[in-house]
Order: structure tokens, then sequence, then C-alpha cells
């Protein structure tokens, strides 16, 4: 039996689904991909050992207590009616500086609630003491 | 008068370019996600309004702290006394670096304060409370 000789036409690497591949593989990663962004509110903390005098006028005294509530200066404020009344104070006098005091008790989520509220009032100057019994 | 087109115009789109445009955009979006590092604590965050994202995620750092008490750096967890000699080790080598606090809205001020304090000591100063977008 005589083996039929072929003759070779030299190899090939088929490209025509090299496209495809390549499409699979891009949106194998663009789902995979999470354009995940870290949000939240920002804060510069005091550097360690800073202390500068103010003046006991321009400051704003905003307390926390361990229930949520608020005392602003010296009155009782809600939580959402607090970038109003900052605002106010704002306007009067541009170089206030408000501290925020908290309950070591109190819950994270009113503290970050009065912190957005400050920011909504465009307060820049915001100082948080330490917390007290 | 009639004109006559003398070019014939193909009127295929040419292929044989596609795959090599294709994997350059492979090529940029494999280089360009970050997969996810670390898997942190279980927290639900707070929701704020006024929120802002963070620059960027090389120059960012996170510490998970859950409704228990318990503070996690990259799914290790520390005491807060602990924090300062990390967090300052990671401020020395990248002087931009912004702490993520991704902490639950359950926990307590007197943590947060004692973590305040360990990022001062450590001279980590810019922070980011970590929130989710208030929907009204």
């Amino acid at each position: 039996m005589a083996k039929k000789k072929r003759r070779f036409k030299g190899g090939e690497i088929p490209t025509a689904s090299m496209a495809d591949i390549a499409f699979l593989l891009l949106i194998f990663f663009l789902v995979t991909t999470t354009i995940d962004m870290d949000k939240g509110l920002g804060i510069v903390l005091p550097a360690e050992g800073e202390q500068v005098e103010v003046s006991s006028k321009n400051i704003l005294n905003c307390l926390i207590n361990s229930t949520g509530q608020v005392l602003l200066g010296k009155e009782p404020v809600k939580i959402s009616d607090i970038s109003q009344v900052v605002r106010k104070k704002l306007q009067d006098n541009d170089k206030l500086i408000i501290s925020v005091k908290t309950h070591e008790k109190t819950k994270y989520k009113d503290y970050i609630a009065v912190i957005d509220q400050l920011k909504i009032a465009n307060a820049t100057r915001i100082s948080i003491a330490e917390t007290q019994l | 008068m009639k004109f006559e087109r003398k070019t014939r115009l193909s009127s295929d789109i040419p292929t044989a370019s596609m795959p090599d445009i294709i994997f350059m955009l492979l090529i940029f979006f494999m280089v360009t996600t970050v997969l996810r590092e670390f898997s942190g604590l279980p927290v639900d965050l707070p929701k704020a309004m006024r929120i802002e994202k963070l620059k960027s995620k090389n120059h960012t750092s996170h510490i998970w702290v859950s409704k228990e008490g318990l503070v996690s750096i990259e799914d290790k967890l520390f005491n807060t006394e602990d924090i300062r000699h990390i967090m300052y080790e990671r401020r020395a080598a990248d002087p931009q670096l912004t702490v993520s606090l991704k902490a639950d809205e359950q926990s307590r001020m007197k943590l947060i304060s004692d973590i305040h304090n360990e990022l001062r000591k450590a001279d980590a100063l810019a922070l980011n409370y970590a929130t989710l977008q208030a929907t009204d």
C-alpha cells in the first residue's frame, strides 16, 4: 500500500475568531471592574499638640448627647435645623469655629448627621473635641 | 453633463485591525482594574448628603469599625492603641495618605474619638468618614 504524500501547505493559525475572543475577554473585564469610588465626609484632624487660643466669641459649641439631642450654643436644636442656624451665625461672624463635642456613648450616626449639617451650612472651621462623660 | 466616478470605493469597514484595537482596550481595562483587596468587617455605613469623593484609591487606607467595637485594618483585627504604629508607617511611606473610616452607624463616639487621637499621634490627619449618599 502506497502512502500518499501530502504536500505541506504551510501552517496558519486561524485569526478570524481572534476578535471574538478578545471581545469576550474585554467584556469579562468590563463586567468584573468595580468602579466603586469611596465617598464620604472629609475632615482634617488637628495636629498633635497643636493648640490655638481662640477668643470665646468666635466659638460655637455644639454638644451631642447620648440620645442624639443637640445643644447648639445654649439652645437645643433639632439635627435637621442645624444647617440653617449655623448658616445664619456664619453670616454674622465668618470667623466662627464650630466645636463639636460628643458624649462617650453618642452614636456615630448622630455625629455624622451633625457633621453633614455643618457641611451643608458651608462651615469650614469644624473642630472636634474629645468625648466627655 | 454626466459625471462618472473614476475610483471605485469599497463599502466595507476594514476589520483587519479590529483585534488590535480590541486588545488595546482589553489591556487598558486590565491595567486600570484594581481588584478589591480587603473585605473588611460587616458595617452599615451612615448616610449623609454633602459627600465628596476620595481622590485616589492608591493613597487611601481603610479602617473598619464594627458595631461591636472591633477595629480592623486590612482584614486584621487591632487594638486601638496599635493604630498609631500602622498608620505612622503608612503615612511615612505615603505623605498623601487619606484614612477612610468605615464605621458602623451604631458604633459609639468613645471609640471613634480614640481613633481620632491615634491618627493624630500618627500624624495621619486627612480623614474621611465613609458614608452612603442620602436619598432625599
